[in-house]
Parts: structure tokens; sequence; C-alpha cells
């Protein structure tokens, strides 16, 4: 018999696993259907515009909102104070898995005192977005400014104004890992080189603003959110519980979403205002961040200052390291996620891919008068990649040891697992040797080599770039949010259904945003059912119709969501195959279902169509046995156990030439050779990569929101904050090793971000390869033309 | 008509339209909000994403930056209607068949932008494609499976002649 059953159906050759299949939404997309939150409009329908705080900190001592109130077509004026009446209580950004964290309470609009700028203060709700704006203006508010704190530096200095006085200091939370001796490992080692680096504040910029339509039902008490968002049943969660209305009376409705990047996983103050605002008028209001408003309110990421010690033997082995985080978040902490995480991960992450058992790291996170930081694409990874593999290359450097040869010497065997990183991470199915001989076979390593050096002798400076890492992607609910308190699910699941017709609907928890994962989800439905892709409907992104779930962020929907297809689809699978039995008087373990027929399993003869079984189980029950009361439908639900995360393993590689006369950088060609166990659908991972790869570039070579030392943002426009674009963008050569993770059956990890969580620390290593013959290093992201010529000392 | 309103005449797609529109009104907005044409986008307003071009009078424009009333008199056409001529129907193949988008949103722009490349008598190289879409912001994909898409398209087209 039959033991496996899974892996036969995942390897079967009509399977559509390991296929590159085409994208519904796709097709939409492109013809100029697709559907988008600003795309919808209701009867009566109303529009939110803001006043927000010019002041990085300042008291609210007046609003006078006379004239605007008396404006024709303004329906209701809102302030901060108005909105805390409408709320159960203030956020409080902590999870208590963050031991020692602090955060001051916050509500929606700023009701006292605005503690960064951009803070919404004032709601003005009027027929057209235009005249909602033109009311706006006509809001007059006191402030008084208060002293500011710009600066991560001095955050913690006895001088600096305390944000939040009641927390006593603008600490957030300290961290500390301490594995090994590295003191002893530093004292008998032969190199040891220190080296201190700066990352950016970043923003992630995706095209389609934040966009939320709130429609509340007066009658009944029903309240109904369109959003850009990729957690509906965490909005659901969490506006629900701030203005008091009962969670199973709330549907959150996700249509197509233009990006989103983990910027589109948190909760805005001004889209909760939005949604009182519906609820207290009984009509429909919607709200659309204007791109100048995007800068100033979305989450902020990655502004730290690492200070990192490695040292290893002459021979080039690794034996500690250390890493030292200061990581800048904004004036609050992030509710529900909280602002913690990317030093956490920093923490987590350094340095992941070696062998060394020595290891001491630190955190501190201090609050600024700056915009809430939170999680973006890639959390922390780009930083402590960047910082462990810059450390990496310098040890190289100084050993006289070639960059791709050190990372063979130290990263952890492919036939030795599972292992416990020397930051404590579980370690399980990891192929680092594997991935890095490819990526030198994929590159033509020794001959770029080469090349780099018969372009040197002509006075061109080429750098090559290597950058090992690991990802830590679908959380499990040991770690964090659950655990730490917040409504936020770490299980997904999926409910399928057969339809009369003999098709199949398959209600999902995870999201698309363009990912491609409702076609990945019905390629895993349609290989475990038996049948025809097209005989497969997935329905994601309406808490109405789909089980619970946690949506997707952090690289889960594939990995969580995908095994709960998976489980799913073979229950229904199991269940329709009994159901044949009873009416083929056979036993249902003869019997298989191919191309959405049961079938007998020793030859394929035809037995039963899937519509037939539909069309008797819902409309004929009566030709079933009494004992068979057919469901027709399954639902399972899949978590991690015990793991903190499912880890990926990959290594990346840059080509890049740097004009040492004006610093700019030019970037030849792009390797990446990732692990993310077993791949569903090819091309959708290699496009998840491109993607991830070129929005890490950004933060790179382009990225930063710049602030004054008050703390106001001076390039909140497109035309000032540079994101990467086509004419300056390699083409990327993307290759995957397969290990599947043992975690789960199907055996997928997560692909979302690893091009993100290290392409920063290939380029980086790429630009000092470069500038090596000058005896400069960059050590500062984004690594302009001005840091460049700044490293050769020439300005 | 109040200093605040203007009529204009124009085609849209094809449709002679007579309409009043606000004068501050930005020819996207007119689209999107007084025509329902929903397919082009705003993604900044401020002229440097390209989710907003549009075809008028046979070159492609940033609709913010153009107000309703300038398009008096003008022939006027959106992704809706470059779709319906079929002018680019191999393109958009391409694109879902290489995957050359994953949210979408930038999509009918860069579909706008590269209908005009497509227009060239002489191919274009993959370095002349990504110049020509430099004006385009895509968060999502890269841009290398959009070049792709491009390329294959104007090598079935060489082919084809």
């Amino acid at each position: 018999m039959d033991k496996n059953p899974s892996l036969n159906l995942l390897d079967r050759p009509n399977s559509y696993i390991g296929r590159s299949l085409s994208r519904e939404g796709a097709k939409r997309a492109v013809a100029g259907r697709g559907r988008y939150t600003d795309d919808i409009s209701l009867p009566r329908m109303l529009h939110a515009a803001f006043v927000r705080s010019p002041y990085a900190h300042a008291k609210i001592l007046a609003v006078n909102v006379d004239e605007a109130r008396q404006q024709p077509e303004v329906a209701l004026i809102m302030t901060g104070k108005e909105l805390r009446e409408m709320c159960t209580g203030p956020w409080i950004g902590t999870l208590t898995s963050f031991e020692g964290m602090k955060s001051a309470p916050q509500y929606p609009m700023a009701v006292e005192r605005a503690c960064w700028q951009g803070e919404p203060v004032v709601m003005i709700v009027a027929s057209t977005r235009a005249v909602a704006e033109d009311a706006a203006e006509l809001v007059v508010i006191d402030y008084e400014e208060l002293p500011v704190t710009a600066d991560k530096e001095t955050a913690l200095d006895a001088e600096s104004s305390v944000i939040h006085p009641e927390l006593g200091d603008n600490l957030a939370f300290r961290k500390t890992i301490d594995c090994g001796d590295v003191e002893k490992a530093v004292a008998e080692a032969d190199v040891v080189i220190e080296e201190t680096f700066e990352f950016g504040r970043h923003t992630a910029v995706s095209l389609e603003t934040r966009a939320l339509l709130a429609d509340y039902e007066p009658t009944d008490g029903h309240l109904t959110i369109y959003t850009s968002s990729q957690v509906p049943h965490m909005i659901q969660a969490v506006f629900a519980r701030t203005l008091g209305v009962a969670e199973h009376k709330v549907r959150i409705i996700a249509p197509d979403i233009g990006g989103s990047f983990g910027l589109k996983i948190h909760t805005y103050g001004d889209e909760v205002a939005t949604t009182a605002a519906s609820i207290k008028l009984g009509r429909p209001v919607k709200f659309i961040a204007d791109r100048l408003e995007s800068f100033l309110t979305d989450i902020h990421a990655r502004e730290n200052r690492v200070w990192g010690r490695i040292a290893v033997s002459k021979e080039g082995e690794i034996k500690s390291l250390e890493i030292d985080v200061l990581s800048a978040a904004g004036a609050y902490s992030q509710f529900p996620r909280t602002s913690v995480f990317e030093a956490n991960q920093i923490l987590n992450i350094t340095g992941g891919p070696y062998k060394h058992k020595h290891y001491r790291a630190k955190a501190e996170v201090v609050y600024l008068n700056k915009v809430p930081t939170s999680q973006y694409r890639a959390v922390g990874h780009p930083i402590g990649n960047s910082v462990g593999e810059a450390l990496v290359d310098r040890a190289a450097e100084a050993c006289g040891i070639d960059a791709l040869e050190i990372r063979r010497l130290n990263v952890m065997e492919d036939d030795q697992y599972p292992r416990i990183s020397a930051a404590g991470i579980n370690m399980q199915d990891m192929s680092h040797q594997q991935c890095l001989e490819q990526l030198a076979k994929n590159m033509n390593y020794n001959a770029l080599r080469l090349e780099q050096d018969k372009f040197r002798k002509e006075g061109i400076q080429r750098g090559i770039g290597i950058a090992a890492f690991i990802k830590g992607t679908a959380p499990g609910p040991a770690g964090y949010y659950g655990t730490g308190g917040a409504p936020i699910a770490s299980q997904d699941a999926c409910t399928i259904k057969l339809e009369p017709s003999g098709g199949v609907i398959c209600l999902v928890g995870v999201t698309d945003q363009g990912q491609g994962v409702d076609t990945v989800m019905g390629q895993i439905a349609a290989s475990a059912m038996g049948i025809p892709i097209e005989s497969v409907r997935v329905i994601e992104g309406d808490t109405d119709a789909v089980p619970y779930g946690g949506g997707t962020y952090a690289s889960r929907a594939t990995a969580i969501g995908g095994e709960a297809t998976y489980q799913a689809a073979l229950l229904l699978r199991s269940e329709i195959l009994s159901i044949a039995g009873a009416l083929l008087q056979a036993e249902a373990n003869t019997l298989d279902i191919v191309n959405g027929n049961v079938v007998n399993k020793a030859d394929e003869t035809f037995r039963i169509s899937l519509s037939e079984i539909g069309r008797i189980g819902h409309f004929q029950v009566a030709e079933l046995p009494n004992h068979i009361q057919p469901t027709l439908s399954a639902t399972y639900r899949f978590r991690l156990q015990d793991a903190l995360y499912i880890f990926t393993n990959g290594i990346q590689g840059a080509y890049v030439e740097v004009d040492t006369d004006t610093g700019f950088i030019k970037l030849l060609n792009h390797w990446v050779v990732e692990d993310c166990g077993r791949v569903i659908s090819p091309q959708l991972a290699d496009e998840q990569v491109r993607g991830g790869c070129v929005q890490g570039i950004g933060g790179a070579l382009y990225e930063e929101c710049v602030y004054n030392e008050t703390a106001q943002l001076q390039n909140g426009t497109l035309a000032d904050y540079l994101t990467p674009m086509a004419g300056e963008m390699p083409d990327i050569n993307v290759y995957h090793i397969e290990t599947p993770t043992s975690l789960s059956e199907l055996g997928a990890k997560g692909v979302g971000e690893s091009g993100t969580g290290a392409a920063p620390a290939a380029l980086m290593n790429a630009v000092n390869d470069a500038l090596r013959p000058f005896n400069s290093y960059v050590t500062d992201q984004p690594m302009t033309p001005e840091t460049i010529l700044q490293a050769l000392g020439k300005v | 008509m109040s200093e605040e309103n203007c009529e204009i005449t124009l085609t849209v797609n094809g449709e002679i339209l007579t309409k009043i529109v606000k004068v501050r009104q930005h020819l996207v907005d007119f689209l999107r909000l007084e025509l329902g044409l929903t397919g082009s986008h705003l993604g900044c307003e401020h002229g440097i994403c390209g989710a907003c071009s549009v075809r008028v009078d046979g070159s492609v424009v940033r609709g913010c930056l153009m107000l309703a009333v300038q398009a008096d008199g003008t022939d006027v056409m959106t992704i809706e209607g470059l779709t319906e001529t079929g002018e680019i129907s191999d393109l958009q193949k391409h694109f879902v068949d290489r995957n050359a988008l994953q949210c979408g949103f930038c999509t009918p722009g860069m579909l706008m932008t590269l209908a005009e490349l497509l227009r060239k008598s002489k191919p274009s190289s993959r370095a002349e494609i990504r110049e020509h879409i430099s004006g385009n912001y895509c968060r999502c994909t890269g841009y290398h499976a959009i070049v792709d898409a491009v390329e294959t398209t104007i090598n079935d087209r060489l082919g084809d002649n």
C-alpha cells in the first residue's frame, strides 16, 4: 500500500509543484482592470484629510476649527481629544516576549502633545479630498514647541529631553547575548578587526500608498473596511478592540494591493480615525495617503549604528564575533508589533552562516521624535549581514585569504544539522556549502577575479563582493507575537471545499500582494487533490470568507499557509475517495484521483468524476449509505512546533565598478544562490528574489530619510528620496538549491526577503573590494557618491 | 462657467466627451473620478513615479502634471483604451507570461511608456529598454523581468516581419 502518499502526490508527473504558472491577477493588472482600494467607491462616500503636526515635538495649546467647520460640504471635524473619547484605551506598543521593554501610551491622533512631525492632530471629513484639504488649511492650532530628541547617539544622555517623562529615559529596549568566551577568543586570535557601521533610515515606498475605506452600518453595527493590508485579521482585531466594536461584526477586505513590503502589516492612527469617522457618521469614509503623508507617517526602518569586532586565526578560522547595536526607533513603539524587532534580528542573525562558538551582542533601542519604526522587508537582515560580511572580508584581507575561500573555511557544514548557532538559533536543513560552490560556478569566480585584475591594471576599479546569509522566515507561535500578547496569528489555515460542479474553492488566511500567493496555493491544492489547476479557485483577503489566519508577513505565506493548504487538500481528497468507495463498492485505498477523476489506483481506469461526486454529495445524498454524511470540505491549521523560525540560507555575489573621481557606482552583475526549500513556482520565487535584491540595493545605494537637528524630514518627496530605477539596476542571476524543511511535509521555506536581506552586504563588500588599492573603506549606507569620495579622502 | 469650473471637450479612448471640470483638477483625477477609468494610478502626484502615464495626442504624459482643462481638444488614451485597440496585446501577454509585474500598480503606466518604445522603428537593446522606463518606478520586480518581457516582444515582432 501507499505508505507515504504525500511525497508521491508532490512528485507525480502531472504535479503542479515546481512548475511556473502565470497569475490571474496579472492578467487583470495589465489590462488596467486591477481593483485597488482607491478604485472602490460607495454611495454617500466621504473623504478624510488630516492636519498634521509641523513640529517634531510640541504641546497642543489650542485647536480652533470654527472656520473649517463652516465650510460647505464638510461633514465632520474630529480632534485627537474627540477621537480619544471613542477609543477603548491607548495603545502600548510592547510585547511581553521582549523582557524589560517599555513604551508610552499612544492614541491614534495626538491629544495633548505631538511627538513627531506628521503625527495626525485633526481630521477633516468632507465630500471630496480637495474640499477636506481646503478646510484643513483653515484649522488653527496653537503649539508650544518642546525640546526635540533627534539624534540616537545622544538620546540616552542626561542632557537630552526625555520624550515620555513617565518612562524615565528614552530607552525602549536593551538586549544582550553572551555565548562562549569572547574575551579569551580575542586574546588568543592572530587577527582582530573592529569597525563601526552606520545605516540610514529607510521607508518602504510602496507605489500604492496606504489606503482605507471604512463603511459602518449603524442599523446593525456591522463594520466593513476595505484596506490595502497584508494582515486582515490583525486589522480586524486591532480596529475592533480600539474602537469598541465586536470583532465578529468587523469585516476586513483586502482588495488588490499595490505593494506592501511589511509597510502594510501595521496599524496607523489616521486609518483608525477614518474608521471612527465612518462609525460616527454612518457613512463610508475613505482615506488615501498622499506621497508626502506617506514619507511622514509610514513606518520607517533600518536606522542603526553597529560596532563590530571579529577575531580570526591566521589561517582564517573565525574565532569570535561581537556587535554593539544602537537602534533608532520613533516617538512610540509601533503597536502592536513593536519597534524592537530590527535590533533583535540583528542580534539573531549577524555571523549566522558561520561555525564560530564565541559571540557577544548587545542592542539598545532608543526613542526619537521621529516617525515610529517597525518591520520592513527583511527586518534587521540587511544590517546584520552587512556588518558580519564586511568584517569577514576585512579578516580575509588581513589573513591574505580570498573572500570566497574564507567563507568556504567557515560556513556550517551541510551535513552537520540540526545545530545551534553562536547566537543561540536552531539551524536545520541548510546548505551553505552547496550554495557557495554553486555561486562560484555561476559567477565564474576565478575568471571574474582575473578580469578584475586586468581592469585594475588599466586604472578601472572593479570590485567583487560576496555575502553569505541566513534568513529567518515563517515565525512560529513559540516566538514573539502570540506569546507576547498581540492579536496576531502565527498559525495559518485553509478551508477547502468541493462544489457541486466538481470545482474546488480554497479559502486561505494568507494574503496576496502580487507575489502570487493565490497561484501558489492553487498549485499546492491542485497537486494534493489530483485535479487540474483550472478547477481550483483561491480566495484570500476577506475575513468574512477565509479561516482565521495571520496573513502575509515575514516570508510565511508559502511555508505556513502552503502547508495548511496542502494538508486541507489531502483531507478533502481522502473524503472524496471514501465517498467514491461507498458509491462504487470499492475500498477507498484502491482508488486515486487523477486529473479530476476518481480512477483505479492500479491501472488509472476511470471510475467516477469529481463533478459526479459533487452532484451526489450535495444534491443526491440519498444515493449514499446513511453512515456517510458528506461535508465535502476540510479545514486544516498549521503552525510551527517548537521552532522560532524556518531559517533559510544562501549567498549573493555583486560585481561593481567604482568611478574614483565621481564616486559613482555602476552595478555590473549580481548573483544569488539561495535555498528556500521546495520551490513551488520557480518563476515566482525567482522574481521575489530579484525584486528583493533591488529593494536591498536601493537601501544600500540611494535611500535615506534625511532629518535635520530639529527632526524635520528634509526629503519627503520621490524627487528627493531616491529609489532604484531601471536604468541603474543590473540583471540578477538567481539559482535555487532545494533542501526541503523538515518542519513541514511540503518542505517549503520562505523566499520573499532573501534578496533584500543580503544584497546590501554583497554590494558593500564589492565596493570595498574596488577601493582596496586605495586602502579605503566605506562603512556607511547608503553608499552615496559623497560617501565614496569621503572614504577616498577626496572631499 | 464660474472661475472654478470650465467646460472641456475631448476624446477619451475614442469617445468624444463634453464635461464640466474643476479647473484645479488634474487629468488623472478627472479620468478616475469623473469617468471611472481607474486603470491610471496615482503614486506620487509630483511627476516622478510614472504610474499615472497616459497618452495625450500620441505622446506619453504624466497625468498628474497636466490639468484636465489642458486636455480640452486633445485625444486621450488610457490603459483601458490601449488594451481595447490591441496595440500592445503581445506585450501584455509577455508581461503575464514572464511575471513582469507583481502588485501591478505601476503596470498601466509602464505599459503606456513601453507602447511608445515599441513604436520606434529601430529595435531597442536591454540598456535602451532600461533607459526608456527609467521614469517609471516599480518597487516589486527589480525591473529584470520587465526588460525580458519587452525584449521578447521586440524579438517576436522582428520575427513576424
